[in-house]
């Protein structure tokens, strides 16, 4: 079964469709990009898929369950980072975690804390207030808070934009590592993960979805798609979607 | 109904305070203001009414229990508002936290946070002016009960109405005790007031509180069946405000507004 199901999703507003009939999967074990211009619906549906907005039509099952009819129940297996969502300013790091990790229903909280500090490198700023952070401190935090659950499905919007190169790519790693465990672990994760970073799509995700418009236009495996389309690269698949979409429809 | 995720609301607001201890600021300071402000105008009264009638327990006991209400109404709101001035409704809303429990969590911040200013009002009327409220008996806990409910009722329909307007909208809420006041007759018998604004005041549970209150220090008896319309009406009220907030929340939802107050804050 797969984490992640959306089928037929669609968005309307009074005057726009912000998203329209898209249906794909997110399996264990698999990060799929969600990728596309600013506007093009990927937000959206990560939105729908959190249910902190209501879909016009169309369904959203989270390991099977129908995120509409058990809400609370979807989301205790599910978590999410967002550059928009970062966690309040005057509470400090431990204290986040510990209010959200009641929120989600972790065991032992004080235990997976210190796992997440220590994973996290946020060990010496436990007792700092999130406000006082940097913002890339500030993204480690909210990554944290993100695995407090250890999420069947995880959602991550753009969630390496403040982060300086290194401190990227290690968070890329651990979240590489987090959908496919080296341990001899079977995966239990699925990732669903926008980015503007192209190259970084290429490093980390298994597949991705190419949204303009609010509609699926390419899927596939990122480092095959370019070569299909006759494009050098992904960056340059994604100016074309982004410039001329119909161009790619045609074909 | 999960109680682990509703002390996870409540836990919220405890951090907050401790953490900036000028939060405990809105439920101390408008209240002691009250109580020596109004401890001294009847005591003037006092004097300058010859004794004939003690003004002391009329009013200030009168201040002491619509300042009481106003502190359970702040202390549901200003949780709410700590989200949105944060910015974290966002990820409260995406968390597994229901509605229900995400009310009850401020209803517990809000029992804490009021029963705290309501001991500060207490011991100052006491202290400074001699008032007593504990001589109004057994009374004393359906008063309580109704401004207790009727304050929350407040509270949750002001977190509605930030919620579907926005972060600017508080401005709306902090008045509406104010403008309510005239009607419950908080220092003076709803008797004297219009007739009109005599309907309005029978459907203002507080009001049963205020009339009570001053039959008892006029030496009436207390009449427990007098306060079982203010009871009844306050919990049809809370029910209310809830499906009000339960409401507003589906309608956020299908708006996307969630996303756009968290980006817009305070």
């Amino acid at each position: 079964m797969p984490v992640l199901e959306v089928r037929n999703l669609r968005k309307e507003y009074r005057h726009t469709v912000g998203v329209a009939d898209v249906s794909f999967e997110v399996s264990r074990g698999e990060i799929v990009g969600l990728l596309g211009p600013n506007g093009a619906g990927k937000t959206t549906t990560i939105s729908m898929v959190l249910s902190v907005l209501e879909p016009s039509s169309g369904t959203i099952l989270i390991n099977g369950i129908d995120v509409s009819k058990e809400r609370s129940r979807a989301l205790e297996t599910t978590n999410f980072a967002a550059v928009y969502a970062q966690l309040p300013g005057n509470l400090t790091v431990r204290q986040n975690l510990r209010v959200f990790g009641l929120m989600y229903g972790v065991r032992d909280v004080k235990k997976r804390i210190d796992e997440l500090l220590k994973a996290y490198d946020l060990e010496k700023f436990a007792n700092t207030r999130c406000g006082l952070l940097s913002s890339g401190e500030q993204t480690r935090v909210s990554l944290a808070k993100a695995m407090l659950n250890s999420p069947r499905l995880l959602l991550l919007d753009e969630p390496t934009a403040s982060l300086d190169p290194s401190t990227a790519r290690i968070i890329r790693e651990r979240i590489h590592a987090f959908a496919h465990p080296v341990d001899g672990g079977s995966a239990q994760a699925g990732v669903l993960w926008t980015s503007h970073n192209m190259h970084e799509v290429e490093a980390v995700c298994d597949r991705v979805l190419f949204l303009s418009h609010g509609k699926i236009l390419l899927q596939g495996d990122p480092r095959k798609l370019p070569a299909e389309h006759r494009k050098a690269n992904l960056e340059e698949l994604f100016i074309t979607i982004a410039r001329e979409p119909l161009s790619l429809e045609l074909e | 109904m999960n109680l682990k995720r509703v002390y996870g609301v409540y836990l919220r607001q405890m951090y907050v305070i401790k953490n900036i201890p000028s939060r405990v600021v809105p439920y101390m300071l408008w209240a002691v203001l009250d109580i020596v402000l109004w401890g001294f105008i009847t005591r003037y009264l006092n004097e300058v009414g010859g004794a004939s009638f003690s003004f002391v327990p009329a009013l200030l006991g009168a201040v002491l229990f619509w300042d009481f209400l106003q502190r359970v109404q702040q202390g549901l709101t200003i949780p709410f508002l700590e989200d949105v001035w944060s910015h974290n409704l966002l990820n409260i809303f995406a968390s597994p936290l229901k509605i229900g429990e995400y009310i009850l969590g401020f209803i517990a911040t809000s029992i804490v946070t009021s029963a705290f200013g309501l001991a500060v009002m207490v011991i100052l009327a006491y202290a400074l002016f001699g008032l007593s409220i504990f001589s109004l008996g057994v009374a004393l806990l359906p008063f309580i009960l109704v401004l207790f409910l009727f304050g929350l009722t407040l509270g949750i329909v002001g977190a509605a109405i930030v919620m579907r307007l926005g972060p600017y909208a508080e401005w709306f809420i902090w008045p509406i005790p104010a403008v309510l006041g005239p009607f419950v007759g908080v220092f003076y018998p709803v008797s004297i007031l219009p007739q009109w604004m005599q309907y309005v005041s029978t459907v203002l549970p507080p009001s049963g509180v205020f009339e009570a209150m001053r039959h008892i220090i006029a030496g009436g008896a207390f009449d427990a069946s007098a306060l079982s319309w203010s009871i009844a009406l306050s919990l049809v009220y809370l029910a209310l405000a809830f499906a009000l907030f339960a409401f507003t929340y589906r309608v956020v939802v299908r708006k996307g507004l969630i996303a756009r107050f968290s980006a817009e804050g305070e």
